[in-house]
């Protein structure tokens, strides 16, 4: 969760290529760096030694250790079922056939439903876009409180919510469900959200507190003498400057919470499970005969969503872990 | 702007007129017509006490320079007037009433920051109408006030451009006018020219200088820059370690600074100082710095000088002078040592009584290192304090 | 003194719900669970006090110990195995690569994907009957073995793997950052006394990247304590109890087994482990950066 790299206000060392103000113009600045440092290492790139070779070797096998699954995935679920059993498992496909997406997307079973992984898909959905919206909120009005505000006890406020982000879900979960149902939320939509607002808290406050505390404090002092007050500071000073943190929040809440299955397990209820926990039904708890092509197709279409935000996004990804990959 | 801004403030002499003036009464009546009164002060991060006891009275209309080495609290008083951090102990009074515990919006001040501190999304215009539009002003009267502060500081062409679009300079000007909309009668600058070229820094200085003579109103200005300090201020503060150590007008605390902190600390070449001891002769009291004694009848000592005691004589680079030896100064010779030439003037390196000496002559010196000089300058001017002490005798 | 006091401000009212928030959902529910495990619960939380017997329930459980035991060695072979491939990776881009940047692209995309996606797809792989193990021995290696995930020996080496694909490219990434900030000067100054790359990247990179590196290692420590899905979705604990996990374990006792007694003892048991490990951390790491950094 780089603590160190993005928490204090002294100039940033280790991770400074990530740090998040000089945005765009570090990108940039980056490839020009690196052929300079290249140079003053003396070794010529284009010259083939041995360890250059053995370089390249290493990269090939890494680089296929990395991609091999991800084509075996591809693969397979363009396969029929009778190739699959016949051939290899890195043979092609005799012919681009999309069956298995279709019904993976529209008629595979997760136990008695035979609706297929659209169903999680669109819970997924309904899950991530409010619990996304509402952890932002509660972190970057959290983080901005911390950082700016002396308020007596944010420091222990803050250390709990630390300390919390790194314990297992396991103890907070039974007392939290019969929380839950004593307020009658237990297996609700709300129930999941609310709970995906509380698990995000620590590590968005993270990331808002330390953007803000690398901004001038003169900036908020200038605002307070100007008249403004928690909300029109927070609104019409930090918000608009907040615009790559916002990026990077936006980034970890959509992936965290898409990719989360403990929780949506436990608290979302059978009405609004996750795309993760339909997809782990569907492959692992099918009666008759396993269908492999639709399993991988329906394991595509699950990953779908945080690869897209990963490669649209791109570098900010990477700063997105750098900011606090406290993730669980 | 400026019509409202006269009217707000009392009507007083000139600026300049005040150094000479007795500050107003004792602890009682403190404050009383004062526009910025700071009571035993006290502001403490944490177990670390930043600032101590510290009271400071500036009358309405006052140019007051807070002067010191870095991290010796200027900035921590000023916000403390600001009502930008919370105070351990004391008060705080402005314009009459007392704003210790108030909000920083209604102390009636306005403030320009090191870092201009502009809001980076907005443009100028809105920079410097934000504070109005917060305070629910009418619009005619937000678009009136900036207009005025806008031609004031010559931002026409620039209230719709962005701070980023701005060079230094028009950064600063907008971070005063920001400042100056509020209509305040306290303004607060934490060393607005640091951030600024050495051409721009002079620019600036003197735009400021006027821009106070036109408006009248009460400045505490923080900087480390003695130039800054010595040209704009009616009052200096000097201080040191969360202490005010010496606060009068600038020609005072060049001429008698009351302790060899403050001798050392206002001067560029820095004054020189020797050890040395007092002694009481036929002709008066004297120096003996070593082997050298210089008669001090002409000095003019601040307390009853103890014989035999121990002390720092100091003498500024400037106040001697080589060549003819005027009536009353006193004289000696020493060997060159190094010249260094800096245009204007040239520094001479030479030494006295064994200590090294600094001189600062006119820029056509021919002077040489090796050769012998003879310098000589009035004991009226210089410094004496007390080695125990440090104060000034 | 006259004047008046402070009024408590805004902030301070704003940080009263999130205050409710830690205090309710973290310490509160935190304590719940330790009191249960105190207590003879069975499929309700009841009041009937038994001491510490759920501890010696849950110690003379072999399913536990397994479960621990196995989250030991996954955890090592798991952050070591990451550290090392990560940190490798990292020097290699740093190298100027071609394709640097879709080099880059490849390591770090399983990152992204959940551990139910990761788990699932290497469940695919290790199939015994249609995945790579059938397609090397189609190629003549008979003896050739890739079953892991339902072997009872390597079950818990197929969470390692499956484990390394996915959260390598998360350490390649922290340190290719550190990498990358590391002063132009020492190469060259290494370049000038002599010294070769790889003892520079040994003895002078590494010291260098100690906070990176032990924010690596407290990220890839959390996914071990947390170490639920991909379980779930690769080996499903099995085969028997061989690639169980202390996660797991609780899981089961809590919703399926009716046994909150037992389950809430485990997890407290989760809870001290981490604890002793993570309050001097955090601690040392952030508590004395904040005095020096102040805030406001
Ligand atoms: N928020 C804070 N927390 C703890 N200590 C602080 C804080 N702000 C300032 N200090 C300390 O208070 C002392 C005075 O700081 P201050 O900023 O007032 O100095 P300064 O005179 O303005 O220096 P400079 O010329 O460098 O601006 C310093 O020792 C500083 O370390
Ligand atoms: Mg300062």
């Amino acid at each position: 969760m780089s603590i160190d790299a993005t928490s204090s206000r002294e100039p940033p060392k280790g991770a400074s290529a990530l740090a998040f103000r000089s945005g765009s113009a570090d990108d940039r600045a980056t490839p020009s760096r690196h052929r300079e440092r290249s140079a003053t290492r003396g070794r010529k790139p284009r010259r083939l030694t041995i360890g250059r070779i053995g370089l390249y070797g290493f990269v090939a096998v890494a680089a296929a250790f990395f991609l091999l699954p991800a084509v075996v995935m591809v693969l397979t679920s363009l396969k029929t079922m009778p190739e699959i059993r016949e051939g290899s498992i890195f043979a092609l496909p005799e012919s681009f056939d999309l069956t298995a997406w279709i019904k993976a997307w529209s008629s595979a079973c997760t136990g008695l439903d035979c609706e297929g992984i659209r169903v999680g898909f669109w819970n997924s959905v309904v899950i991530t876009v409010p619990s996304t919206i509402a952890s932002i909120a509660a972190g970057a009005i959290l983080g901005y409180a911390l950082s700016f505000w002396r308020v007596k006890g944010a420091d222990v406020l803050f250390a709990i919510l630390l300390l919390g982000a790194f314990l297992p879900y396991q103890i907070f979960l039974y007392p939290m469900v019969r929380a839950f149902s004593m307020v009658g939320l237990y297996n609700t939509l709300a129930c999941i959200v609310i709970v995906h607002v509380i698990f995000g808290l620590p590590i968005m406050t993270l990331i808002f507190r330390n953007f803000y505390a690398g901004l001038p404090v003169e900036l908020f002092n200038a605002a307070r003498v100007d008249g403004g007050g928690f909300f029109r500071i927070f609104w019409n000073v930090m918000l608009p400057m907040s615009t790559p943190i916002l990026i990077v929040a936006a980034i970890l809440q959509i992936t965290n919470i898409w990719n989360d299955f403990i929780l949506g397990l436990v608290f979302a209820g059978r009405e609004n499970l996750p795309m993760t926990v339909q997809l782990n039904n569907v492959v692992n708890s099918t009666y008759g005969e396993r269908e492999y092509n639709l399993n991988m197709a329906a394991t595509i279409l699950t990953a779908a969503v945080p690869l897209l935000v990963y490669f649209v996004s791109g570098r900010w990804f990477v700063r997105g872990i750098a900011a606090g990959a406290v993730k669980g | 702007m400026i019509a409202e801004a006269t009217t707000h403030s009392t009507p007083r002499p000139g600026a300049g007129d005040h150094s000479g003036k007795a500050r107003p009464g004792g602890a009682m009546a403190a404050g009383e017509d004062s526009s910025v009164s700071v009571r035993d002060l006290d502001i403490a991060f944490g177990a670390h006490k930043v600032i101590a006891g510290l009271d400071l009275e500036i009358s309405p209309g006052e140019f007051l320079v807070l002067l010191g080495p870095s991290g010796c609290g200027k900035s921590t008083l000023l916000n403390a007037i600001a009502g930008l951090l919370d105070i351990s102990d004391g008060e705080i009074w402005i314009d009459g009433k007392n704003v210790t515990w108030a909000e920083p919006k209604d102390r009636g001040i306005g403030m320009v920051f090191q870092s201009y501190a502009l809001y980076p999304r907005m443009s100028v215009e809105k920079n410097l109408s934000f504070g109005l539009r917060i305070a629910g002003l009418p619009k005619s009267e937000i678009e009136a006030r900036v207009k005025r502060v806008a031609d004031l500081l010559q931002l026409d062409g620039l209230m719709r451009r962005r701070p980023s679009e701005l060079s230094g300079g028009q950064r600063q000007r907008v971070a005063i006018g920001r400042a100056l909309v509020r209509n305040v009668d306290v303004f607060l600058f934490d060393e607005p020219l640091s951030n600024l070229d050495a051409k721009l820094r002079n620019e600036l200085r003197v735009e400021i200088k006027k821009l106070h003579q036109r408006l009248g109103n009460t400045m505490i200005y923080v900087t480390h820059d003695q130039v800054e300090a010595m040209t704009l201020a009616d009052r200096i503060a000097v201080m040191r370690g969360g202490v005010i150590q010496q606060l009068g007008a600038p020609k005072d605390i060049y001429r008698r600074p009351v302790n060899r902190f403050v001798a050392g600390f206002i001067g560029s070449p820095g004054m020189n100082f020797f050890d040395g001891a007092l002694r009481s002769g036929a002709d008066g009291p004297a120096a003996e710095l070593g082997d050298v004694r210089v008669p001090l009848s002409r000095y003019d000592f601040a307390r009853p000088p103890k014989a035999d005691g121990a002390v720092v004589f100091g003498i500024r680079p400037e106040h001697i002078g080589l060549g003819e030896v005027p009536e009353g100064h006193f004289a000696c010779e020493g060997t060159v040592d190094l010249v260094e030439a800096m245009g204007a003037d040239t520094i001479v390196w030479t030494s006295l009584a064994g200590a090294p000496l600094t001189i600062r002559t006119d820029g056509e010196t021919e002077i040489r290192p090796g050769e012998t000089i003879r310098f000589s300058f009035d004991p009226a001017n210089a410094c004496v304090f007390d080695t125990a002490t440090d104060l000034r005798l | 003194m006259t004047a008046p006091r402070k009024r408590p401000s805004t902030a301070s009212l704003m940080l009263v719900p999130f205050w409710l928030v830690v205090l309710v959902a973290y310490v509160g529910t935190m304590l719940w669970t330790v009191q249960i495990s105190f207590t003879a619960s069975k499929l309700l939380p009841v009041d009937v006090y038994v001491g510490f017997d759920q501890y010696h329930r849950l110690f003379s459980s072999t399913r536990w110990l397994v479960s621990m035991q196995n989250a030991v060695i996954f955890g090592v072979l798991f952050i070591t195995g990451a550290l090392v491939l990560g940190f490798l990776l990292a020097v290699v881009l740093d190298q100027k690569v071609r394709f640097e940047n879709t080099l880059r692209t490849v390591f770090l995309y399983p990152y992204a994907m959940s551990f139910i996606v990761t788990g699932l797809i290497w469940q695919w792989l290790m199939n015994p009957g249609l995945g790579i193990q059938k397609a090397v021995r189609d190629w003549g290696f008979e003896s050739f073995s890739f079953a892991w995930a339902v072997d009872r020996d390597m079950a818990l080496y197929a969470l390692v793997l499956a484990g390394l694909w996915q959260a390598s490219g998360l350490v390649m990434a922290l340190m290719l950052a550190g990498l990358r900030g590391v002063d132009e000067e020492i190469w060259k100054a290494s370049r000038i006394d002599g010294i070769p790359a790889w003892r520079v990247y040994l003895f002078v990179v590494v010291p260098m990247l100690r906070p990176l590196i032990l924010t690596a290692v407290v990220l890839l420590s959390i996914s071990v304590v947390k170490a639920f899905d991909l379980v779930v979705a690769l080996t499903n604990g099995g085969p028997g109890i061989s690639s169980d996990m202390p996660a797991k374990f609780v899981m089961d006792n809590l919703f399926t087994r009716q046994n909150i007694g037992l389950a809430t003892a485990a997890a407290t048991v989760m809870l001290i482990t981490v604890a002793a490990v993570l309050v001097p951390w955090i601690y040392s790491e952030y508590f004395r950066k904040v005095r020096a950094g102040a805030a406001t």
